[in-house]
């Protein structure tokens, strides 16, 4: 039914801490390799190894540049994005067969790729292009939170989260329960002024994004190429045995 | 937005359709016997072929009776309903005017009002995207309505009525393309509201997700038609509206009719399409396109 639940027990998402992402795109492979054989019809490629690759993906990540107003060096900024999992999501009302739809007790969005007829309604009515439609199976995929990982008794207890937060090397990506305000996410959330994408489209996404803590300057406000500190520098600022050292050859 | 040629024709075809249907329900220009059939033929071959077409665009069209299953919240549910009760209750009122003569005045009544409303549940389907800001405004079903009555008057060969329409639906597509070029910087959408970081000026995509092409970039990324707005708008202008005012106003029976509504048929395929191609998806600015600021 594509009504949306009132509220949810849970609000099962990802917080992604921009600050610490290097931009491997592990995320985006290991999410492929894991949603192409598991939940619903493959992520499949089309020419793959020809001029124009194209394939379905569940997550991508872009590269921004910023450059921030008071001249300080400019900073790259890594931004995987996947499905929000939308407290308010637009996805979810628009589609006609009731294939898009909310769950209650976790909240995460899931497509019935048995009732999806392929309309495309959904990615239309999604701000974050969280839903591509797969080009052979003609159904709409997205970002299932790894629903078969996360309650999955077969797997190691470790194991028991979304593929991209598993794979993840720089640990920029987090999952729990963002409706539990004692729980680790929340807290992450709290401490660091976690932040929506898109406020202004009145989603109410479910996942979080991290700000990059401010870049290191050199000399405040300077210039942008400020001058590294210059080679010979340090033998006069040399303490203890160097500085004795410094002086007595300086009195040779 | 991509200008799929289906959903085009749907909108063109159905839209005509259902507005000579609604005409034929006012019992406007309505015979009786064979001419009826014929003319009941015309509108309800439109109406359903657009509709035919638009399951074109599916992914997966062996399940398209799904989609009458929503209504209460999907607008694309509620036109799948809308059409087909009208086009049963036309149906009804049809097999009476052609074969016993006998116009139900107040089912025809219902039928233009139904044939009105399906065209506005049509237009919903745009208009309630707030992702494209460039249709979610309240010009959208007013477009998609006027457009109908237009195109139903001049099949229903009601001179004067045909004119007074085109007239003002020429006015409404002006209305259309001055609002929606604004849309976009009203809604306040940037690149920076979209990532949460830095200000609009100081931030921009440094390398895209992927160096091929995909669905979103097919679906929402069409460039094409911003490089010949300005021609393809003068030449739908010309023939969506003046073009079919000039051929009616000087007269000359059904063939200046005709030629009129084959004129109108092309401005309005031209309008269709700038409706889509011109429409800008907020998807876009996480691939750092972002629609050329006002007065540019």
């Amino acid at each position: 039914m594509t009504s949306l639940p009132q509220s949810t027990e849970r609000k099962m998402g990802l917080v992604i801490d921009l600050d610490t992402c290097v931009g491997c795109h592990a995320c985006v492979i290991s999410c492929k390799g894991w949603n192409t054989e598991n939940y619903g019809a493959p992520l499949s490629d089309t020419d793959a190894y020809g001029a124009e690759p194209s394939g379905s993906f569940l997550n991508r990540v872009h590269s921004f540049e910023i450059e921030p107003e008071d001249n300080s060096p400019a900073q790259i900024v890594h931004f995987p994005k996947s499905c929000l999992h939308c407290e308010d999501a637009p996805c979810v009302t628009v589609c006609p067969t009731g294939a898009s739809y909310k769950r209650a007790e976790d909240g995460i969005v899931l497509v019935n790729e048995d009732a999806c007829i392929g309309c495309g309604l959904c990615a239309w009515a999604c701000p974050y292009g969280a839903r591509e439609m797969d080009s052979a199976a003609g159904v709409m995929k997205k970002c299932t939170l790894c629903v078969d990982r996360i309650y999955n008794e077969n797997l190691p207890e470790e194991d028991r989260v979304p593929a991209c937060v598993r794979t993840c090397p720089a640990g920029a990506r987090h999952f729990g329960d963002l409706g539990d305000r004692e729980s680790a996410v929340s807290q992450l959330v709290t401490e660091r002024g976690g932040f929506d994408l898109m406020p202004e489209m009145g989603t109410r996404p479910v996942n979080k994004y991290l700000p990059p803590r401010p870049k290191d300057r050199l000399n405040g406000a300077g210039p942008r190429s400020a001058p590294l500190a210059s080679p010979s520098a340090g033998a006069t600022d040399a303490q203890g045995f160097f500085a004795w050292l410094d002086r007595a050859l300086e009195k040779i | 937005m991509h200008p799929a040629p289906s959903v085009i024709i749907f909108t063109v075809l159905s839209g005509a359709g259902f507005g000579y249907l609604a005409f034929l329900g006012l019992g406007l220009s309505l015979d009786t016997g064979f001419t009826a059939f014929w003319q009941f033929t015309l509108a309800f071959s439109m109406a359903v072929g657009g509709l035919i077409s638009s399951t074109f665009h599916l992914g997966n069209p062996q399940r398209a009776l799904l989609a009458f299953t929503q209504w209460r919240t999907s607008w694309l549910s509620r036109e799948a309903w809308a059409a087909v009760a009208t086009l049963l209750i036309a149906g009804f009122y049809a097999i009476g005017v052609i074969f016993f003569a006998t116009r139900i005045t107040s089912l025809g009544w219902l039928v233009a009002a139904m044939c009105i409303a399906t065209v506005f549940v049509t237009s919903m389907i745009y208009a309630q995207m707030a992702t494209v800001p460039r249709w979610n405004t309240v010009l959208t079903p007013i477009y998609f309505v006027a457009a109908a009555l237009a195109a139903g008057a001049m099949l229903a060969g009601q001179g004067a009525t045909a004119i007074l329409l085109l007239l003002v639906l020429t006015l409404i597509q002006i209305a259309c393309w001055l609002r929606g070029d604004r849309r976009f910087a009203e809604r306040g959408h940037s690149i920076a509201s979209a990532t949460g970081l830095g200000t609009p000026g100081s931030i921009r995509l440094f390398e895209a997700p992927h160096s091929g092409s995909n669905y979103l970039l097919k679906e929402f990324g069409f460039q094409v038609a911003r490089r010949h707005a300005v021609k393809l708008k003068v030449i739908c202008i010309a023939t969506l509206g003046m073009i079919p005012v000039l051929l009616i106003f000087l007269g000359g029976g059904i063939v200046s009719l005709i030629l009129a509504f084959a004129f109108h048929l092309a401005g309005i395929c031209v309008s269709r399409w700038l409706f889509f191609a011109e429409a800008e998806h907020v998807v876009q600015l996480y691939y750092g396109n972002a629609p050329a600021p006002l007065g540019t």
